[in-house]
């Protein structure tokens, strides 16, 4: 399923790194979210559009993960040229991402 | 008053259903600590922003602070470019109007406003706002406060002959490899000067580069008599701070979660409502749009995050992998368990420089084949472009409408679409060559692909490209030439 389906996000930049924050719908699916929602994979999604590196971070507490994509911004700023040089929708096109979930997870109560 | 055009005022007038004036009552369970609360309301989140929000904040129901941001990484070098042209300009001219609209209305509620709408020009903010308020028969002066120091510009030369390089935090690079391009040189500033202005009885606080977060907890470090190094108590505050700079990004805007049910005609931006021990709920007021749930907070929380564990502010790091957010429902939701550890000792210093030109045009190509259309477009763009010899150091193509935003990830866009738009950009150190650019888009027009239109807007603009450069500068060069001065206007 997509991960539009268990998880909402919200993006922003700093520089030429776009910064997704990824969050569960319920605290039951955050660890679906480790386990599927790797630096690894999320770089490998978005290639083509993220140069450089993909750092992952954990918040456990707000069933959350930090990423950044550094060098996805074509410079960022005002020395870009991209359409979204803020990388505002890199929220959604994370949300994309195609991910297995367990049926045991998806039908546990929060 | 100073209305701004075309704000929809009959709109704003209390509804004849009025919820009222009067602050819906905490939830008992909220006031079991019986302690004080103050509440500081963001009224902008970037220059810009809705004029009418700040007024809201004001006039719908009960506040002590309004904080008012307009400084985003790039803002400055705009207003050093206006103040280039205009000794007189410099500051978010905005800010001046919406304080004449106000100013009855903050002196009679007793609510201060910290903002940092001074940018390169302080001084020149206070000047004009001086104009606004003689005319103004009010029930006492208003006392302005101007804080100076974190411009660097003067200074930057004896900086780097005293040491100070100023790398690239990201590149490494030392700043004398663009200084004689440098536009602008600030030093973020953090809650002290804040807290000295109100100690000195401001009403309005006029800053240049305050951090966006001091914004929100000076005031807080202010009334609750905060010590400098309680770590976990201004961790609190940068938490609220963050939550607060963005405005209505915290109450229901650019939210995704269930986003067709939040009604953002005249949302309430958020009000941070904190209690002495550092603890603080975010809310809004009753009776306006928006939303403020658990879900609204945290997406707030995580924008433009860096490492959660290192949250650095001139006055404390914050560690944002401590924080429990708490939805008490009724657009209420709590803060708490925020872990902070020692400031140090640097600042960071926002640095402006030039960087070459660019311009951007569009064209949109109609249905059938309108993707082909667009693209056989940009080939022929590009090969006149080599036919006259120009170089760029960058030419980008994007197809609004099949991919502009998500790429690849959007997958191959259907051959039936209604329209596309055509956008081409081009970077270069070269003025000539953009501006040649930007006189080759409307030629395709009739000399290019069928069924395009959307040329209305004319020749694309020339821009000058000012790039940031992040660096750091030990704290004590800048802390010492900063001042705080207040006067009654």
């Amino acid at each position: 399923m997509q991960l539009r389906e268990i998880a909402f996000a919200r993006s922003g930049d700093k520089g030429d790194t776009a910064n997704v924050g990824l969050i569960a719908f319920r605290p039951s699916l955050y660890p679906v979210l480790v386990k599927e929602v790797t630096a690894e994979r999320v770089k490998y999604h978005f290639k083509g559009i993220c140069e450089g590196g993909v750092e992952r971070f954990e918040l456990p507490n707000l069933r959350a993960l930090n990423f950044l994509l550094h060098r996805s911004l074509g410079g960022g700023g005002t020395v870009s040229l991209m359409l979204d040089a803020q990388g505002k929708t890199f929220a959604t096109a994370l949300l994309r991402m195609e991910i297995d979930v367990p049926d045991h997870f998806l039908n546990r109560a929060d | 008053m100073n209305a701004q055009p075309g704000a929809p005022e009959a709109l704003l007038e209390e509804p004849s259903t009025a919820v009222g004036l009067e602050e819906r009552p905490l939830p008992a369970r909220a006031r079991r600590d019986g302690g004080r609360r103050v509440r500081v309301a963001s009224g902008q989140g970037f220059w810009g922003d809705w004029q009418e929000a700040p007024k809201l904040q004001v006039r719908r129901g009960s506040i002590d602070y309004l904080m008012l941001d307009y400084l985003a990484e790039i803002t400055m070098s705009i207003m050093q470019k206006q103040r280039d042209r205009n000794p007189a300009a410099g500051y978010a001219r905005d800010f001046v109007p919406l304080m004449d609209d106000l100013i009855r209305d903050l002196l009679d509620k007793e609510i201060r406003v910290v903002s940092n709408a001074g940018g390169v020009n302080p001084e020149g903010c206070r000047a004009e706002l001086g104009y606004a308020f003689a005319d103004e028969s009010l029930p006492r002066r208003p006392r302005v406060a101007v804080i100076t120091g974190d411009d660097l510009m003067d200074s930057l030369d004896d900086l780097l002959a005293a040491g100070h390089e100023l790398r690239h935090m990201e590149t490494g690079e030392p700043l004398s490899t663009v200084r004689d391009r440098v536009a602008a040189a600030n030093a973020y500033l953090g809650a002290e000067p804040i807290i000295e202005a109100l100690r000195q009885e401001a009403d309005i606080v006029v800053a240049g580069r305050s951090t966006d977060t001091a914004l929100t907890y000076a005031p807080l470090m202010h009334e609750f008599s905060w010590a400098g190094d309680d770590w976990d108590r201004l961790a609190h505050g940068v938490v609220a701070g963050h939550i607060n700079e963005c405005g209505c990004q915290a109450s229901g805007g650019n939210s995704l979660v269930d986003w067709r049910e939040i009604d953002l005609t005249l949302p309430g931006y958020p009000i941070i409502e904190a209690q002495e021990g550092g603890t603080f709920v975010v809310t809004k007021h009753p009776g306006l749009g928006g939303r403020v749930t658990w879900e609204t907070v945290a997406e707030q929380v995580l924008y433009e995050l860096g490492d959660p564990r290192e949250y650095i502010t001139p006055d404390v790091v914050a560690d944002f992998s401590t924080i429990r957010l708490r939805d008490l429902g009724r657009d209420r939701v709590r803060v708490e368990g925020v872990a902070g550890r020692s400031r140090t000792d640097k600042l960071k210093v926002s640095i402006a420089y030039h960087d070459g030109f660019k311009a951007v045009g569009a064209l949109t190509y109609a249905w059938p084949d309108a993707v082909d259309k667009a693209r056989r477009a940009d080939e022929i763009l590009r090969s006149r472009l080599r036919h006259l010899g120009l170089e760029f150091d960058e030419i980008r193509t994007e197809i609004v409408g099949a991919g502009a935003c998500h790429g690849p990830l959007a997958g191959p866009p259907s051959d039936d679409l209604p329209e596309v738009t055509l956008r081409v950009g081009v970077r270069s150190p070269d003025r000539h060559a953009v501006s040649r650019f930007s006189r080759e888009i409307a030629p395709l027009i009739l000399a290019g692909p069928p069924t395009v239109t959307g040329f209305a807007g004319g020749r694309p603009r020339v821009q000058e490209v000012v790039a940031y450069w992040p660096a750091l500068i030990d704290r004590g060069v800048v802390e010492g030439n900063v001042r705080v001065e207040t006067m009654e206007l």
